[in-house]
């Protein structure tokens, strides 16, 4: 009797539908799935996409028949004088189940994607962003999980029922004055504690005692970065615009002493634990040097020049071994969208001792080669000066 | 005065002979060049919808390519052809797709479909209004609006394709014609659009201001205008102010472009030799000028998203909005703080550093009002009795990418901390959750809401359910692990993350992401299915199928031009008395006078009204003494 009861049971019936149509719908997408990457190779891709948009026909039409098989159930439940599906407690229940799925995701995603993330900063203002970072993490999250938690259950517990009235709370000064204030203090800490540390890190003199910063230009154009090292003098020399040529593409003023010794650099190799000063220049578009594991960040910007300052910690050998890849480059990367090459524009930046530094900084080429030492025999006179003006405006 | 004059007009035109109208309706001015509010009101949604939809698809393009790089999609170069060679998109196209669907995305779906379909639906008819202040220039809105989107969408027409500067193009690269294809016809035909676009949404905003300021009904004083007005309202007021700024900019860089002005340009060499003859101009103004309107934009986007969504919870809570004057305060602080904190979009151009702390703080200050409105949502829900409608279910999902995707932006509006994460995907996750998905969640929340009053027929609830649930979690899918890939430095508008070794291991995350991007935009057919069948089979909808308070639900189920067939209601109550305890039902709509609902009356109602509240006290305690005597 009870068996037969269940057997008649239309709950159980739909039920048993719904799933078997489920899973006919998820075998056919497994099966459609697997079928096609092969196809793929030969034809020109129509086949693949028919069989994904008879897949969707597919789907839409068991939605289809649910959605009727629902509707009849409901109307069956009407005639026979029971309450229909209510929809409002189906509606509360999911909105719970999403609170927990949603929960367990979000966990799922801090630990395994979270774990994905930049390594501690190899930068000595790093660690402060960084410092800062984890503080507002930590809030942000309290905030995030209460107040998900507090809507999604509130929907689950005060879903309708028809006996039932709201509760008529219009306002309630003293609460409404609570979360005013209380997100305020919280912002005024962040804030200050952020006013500072962006103060210090935008500061760019040199600190009284402290040894000067070694001065590197970066220049971007499209879809490249030049360097350009101080020599001997520890001076970079002047540049102008106008004076770019072909093989002078930086447009290095060489009546400017200073610039005779200034090195050309394919790879920007820095000293652990000293100051660099990045002078930062565009020629052509806004460009963004980004070394996001010095959390470092500044825009290029054509006509005007910017500059960054920060002092690297750990050497790309430290790095290496802490992160156990040996293949591990620190990068700058350009991050303004400068033109269709705008993905593939980077430089290798490796952090190394003082004395491998000196050495390597030894073998690098200046900028007046040869090429431009003979081209600068004629420059002497007026005639070069007026050279590039004039080809500037035949351009 | 003149306006007025033309609503005295109206009035007693209506009356004299209500239903009908001197001119003829023909099919030209019913559905085409329509002056009506509501007609206009759905041409907007139309339009709006449909550059939705295409701003859709070309996303799941540009995510086919981030998903797929080394992939060659024949059917693609089928479709695309000289943009994707081979199968696989041009890197300039993918930008062109990038910047299109921003575009699209942000001006002409979230900004006029959005405010354009709702501020022309509910200002007259939640404010008891015949119609707009002026109904032809509502009706020229709408058509600079259609020809700024034909425009944009020419522009894909071109040799060269569509600009491909990114939304925000910034000059030099949008300047510059050789620094890439997208910058030359494409970007003429972006900037035309534009202009054409912000002259539509200044003659709409104007509207709305002036028919919000001058033409509410009797007894509908501003601080009994429901929330969803206030919202508009203070959109409106947004955009009247800020965006000729960006018309400004936007001429400057037409002349840069084309007649050899340098406001943008200096210093500028192209191709490594090519030296350009402008000097003086600063790339740095154009990002001034831009995000001064760029910034209240999103709150454009949001303000009306966060009204609508206000309106929604309080009805299907059958609770009054929890803090109404707070609710209205903290709308107006965003509008005020939303002028002072553009800055924050250039903390690493080079701006200089100090400015970057002022802009700092107050763009920490403007989360506060954002918290308030949150917590004030919150305590709405408590203790309600929340009827589950589609449109309930997708305000909710608009609190919940609010609340997501807003503290996100405490991190970025750290300009220390946004020094790593600027330009990053964290940004492009951050905007996408709290002005993009919680946007376009309180525009659906809104259409399945009114959408009754719109075409007079109910949307399948069912079908609403389950769009709800597949673009809900689908957005969370999409956007959530963005955020871990902005943490590792990824950078936005990026054609592939196959150059970068330490990229690669998000290739596998990107392949995630498109799937649940192409399902959450499969999941709009069921929107798009539901929203065509039911304007023309859904179920007749009854006058007040929510039991709603709002004014709107006093007006036939059949459109009328001017609205009401008689009188134009008047209003004595606050739009949220739901739930009061004593009352007979659980709604007292606005139009009932608070001399019928004694049983129901509050000291509360009577601020400023001593005579209204002497009665009330003699007639509880008159009350208080039947019981004794009983």
């Amino acid at each position: 009797m009870g068996f037969k009861h269940l057997i008649n049971s239309k709950k159980i019936l739909s039920l048993l539908a719904v799933f078997m149509l489920l899973g006919t719908s998820m075998l056919f997408a497994q099966g459609t799935e697997a079928a096609p990457a092969a196809d793929a190779v030969k034809d020109n891709g129509l086949a693949t996409a028919g069989y994904y948009i008879l897949l969707f026909l597919i789907v839409c039409f068991i939605i289809g028949i649910v959605g009727k098989i629902l509707r009849v159930f409901d109307l069956t439940q009407q005639i026979q004088g029971k309450n229909p599906i209510n929809w409002n407690n189906v509606m509360g229940i999911c909105c719970l189940i999403f609170l927990i799925a949603g929960a367990y995701g979000a966990y799922w995603e801090f630990t395994v994607h979270g774990s994905m993330i930049l390594p501690g900063a190899a930068s000595e203002h790093g660690v402060k962003i960084d410092e800062m970072f984890w503080t507002t993490t930590v809030l942000t999250m309290i905030v995030f999980v209460v107040t998900q938690i507090l809507l999604f259950t509130f929907l689950f517990r005060y879903r309708y029922n028809k006996n039932r009235r709201g509760h008529f709370l219009p306002h309630n000064n003293t609460i409404e004055k609570v979360w005013t204030i209380a997100p305020a203090i919280v912002l005024t800490i962040l804030v200050i504690f952020g006013f500072f540390t962006w103060q210090k890190i935008t500061d760019s003199t040199d600190a009284k005692g402290e040894p000067a910063s070694i001065n590197i230009d970066i220049t971007g154009h499209q879809f490249a970065w030049e360097l350009r090292y101080t020599g001997r003098d520890g001076i970079l020399g002047k540049t102008n615009y106008k004076l770019v040529t072909g093989i002078n593409k930086l447009g290095i003023d060489f009546r400017d002493k200073n610039s005779y010794d200034d090195l050309q650099a394919d790879t920007m190799v820095i000293p652990v634990r000293k100051s660099v000063r990045l002078n930062i220049h565009a020629q052509d578009v806004i460009h963004s040097v980004y070394m996001p594991h010095f959390r470092v960040q500044l825009n290029a910007v054509p006509g005007l020049p910017t500059f960054f300052k920060f002092k690297p910690t750990i050497t790309t050998a430290e790095m290496r071994t802490k992160l156990d890849n040996p293949n591990f480059e620190y990068e700058i990367l350009c991050n303004k969208i400068c033109g269709g090459s705008h993905y593939i524009m980077k430089k290798i930046v490796r952090v190394v001792s003082e004395a491998e530094y000196q050495a390597w900084i030894a073998q690098q080429k200046p900028y007046l080669t040869d090429a431009v030492k003979k081209s600068l025999k004629f420059a002497v006179t007026e005639k070069k000066e007026v050279q590039p003006n004039r080809l500037a405006l035949n351009n | 005065m003149s306006t007025l004059a033309v609503h005295d007009h109206g009035v007693a035109h209506h009356e004299d002979d209500h239903g009908q109208h001197h001119h003829k309706a023909t099919f030209l001015n019913t559905y085409i060049f329509s002056q009506d509010h509501k007609m206009i009101a759905k041409q907007f949604l139309i339009t709006g919808m449909t550059m939705a939809f295409i701003a859709m698809i070309l996303s799941i393009l540009f995510r086919i390519q981030l998903a797929y790089p080394d992939k060659a999609f024949p059917l693609m170069e089928t479709l695309l052809g000289r943009f994707a060679p081979g199968g696989r998109l041009d890197s300039n196209f993918y930008l062109a797709l990038v910047t299109i669907h921003g575009t699209i995305m942000v001006f002409f779906v979230l900004t006029a479909g959005l405010s354009g379909t709702f501020a022309n639906l509910l200002i007259p008819l939640q404010l008891g209004v015949r119609d707009m202040a002026s109904p032809f220039m509502n009706m020229l809105s709408y058509w600079f609006f259609f020809i700024a989107s034909l425009i944009m969408l020419s522009s894909f027409l071109v040799q060269k394709g569509p600009a491909s500067g990114g939304w925000t193009i910034y000059p030099p690269l949008s300047a510059l014609p050789k620094a890439m294809p997208g910058s030359g016809m494409g970007m003429t035909l972006w900037l035309i659009s534009m202009v054409l676009f912000i002259a539509s949404q200044l003659m709409a905003g104007i509207n709305y201001v002036s028919t919000i300021l001058n033409m509410r009904t009797k007894g509908m004083d501003l601080w009994k205008m429901p929330l969803s007005v206030w919202a508009l309202f203070l959109t409106a007021v947004l955009g009247v102010l800020s965006f000729p700024v960006l018309v400004a900019g936007v001429v400057l860089l037409i002349f840069d472009r084309s007649f050899g002005t340098s406001f943008y340009l200096s210093d500028i060499v192209l191709n490594g030799t090519q030296i350009q003859p402008y000097e003086g101009g600063s790339p740095i103004l154009f990002q001034h000028l831009f995000w001064f309107l760029g910034h209240p934009e999103v709150y454009i986007v949001i303000m009306p998203a966060m009204g609508i969504s206000s309106e929604v919870m309080s009805v299907n809570s059958r609770k009054p909005i929890f803090g109404y004057h707070a609710m209205v305060y903290s709308l107006i602080g965003i509008t005020v703080l939303s002028f002072i904190v553009w800055g924050h979009h250039m903390f690493v151009t080079g701006m200089n550093p100090f400015l970057g702390g002022v802009f700092m703080i107050t763009t920490l200050i403007i989360a506060v009002p954002s918290a308030v409105k949150t917590f004030n949502w919150l305590a709405t829900l408590w203790r309600g009795n929340i009827r589950f409608t589609s449109a309930m279910l997708f305000a909710i999902g608009m609190v919940s990418f609010f609340i997501s995707g807003g503290l996100t932006g405490i991190f970025l509006g750290n300009a220390a901390l946004d020094i790593n994460l600027h330009d990053t995907y964290f940004v492009v996750a951050h905007f996408h959750l709290v002005m993009g998905s919680a946007a376009i969640f309180g525009m659906l929340a809104g259409v399945y809401h009114w959408f009754p009053k719109m075409f007079g027929r109910m949307m399948n609830e069912r079908l609403g359910y389950l769009h709800f649930w597949l673009t809900f979690i689908g957005a969370y899918l999409v956007f959530f692990p963005m955020h871990f890939m902005g943490l590792d430095g990824v950078p936005r508008r990026y054609y592939a993350f196959t150059e970068f070794e330490s990229m690669k291991q998000w290739l596998s995350v990107n392949t995630f992401i498109t799937w649940a991007a192409i399902m959450s935009g499969v999941a709009q057919l069921a929107f798009l299915f539901n929203f065509i069948h039911s304007i023309f089979w859904g179920k007749k909808a009854p006058q007040n199928p929510w039991e709603a308070n709002t004014l709107e639900w006093t007006t036939p189920v059949e459109h009328l031009h001017g609205n009401w067939p008689g009188e134009i209601p008047t209003v004595y109550r606050w739009p949220y008395d739901y739930s009061k305890p004593g009352a007979e039902h659980d709604f007292i709509p606005q139009t009932v006078p608070l001399s019928e609902t004694m049983s129901s009356n509050l000291p509360h109602d009577f601020e400023d009204n001593p005579v209204g509240l002497e009665e009330h006290t003699k007639w509880a305690s008159a009350q208080k003494s039947n019981e004794e005597v009983k």
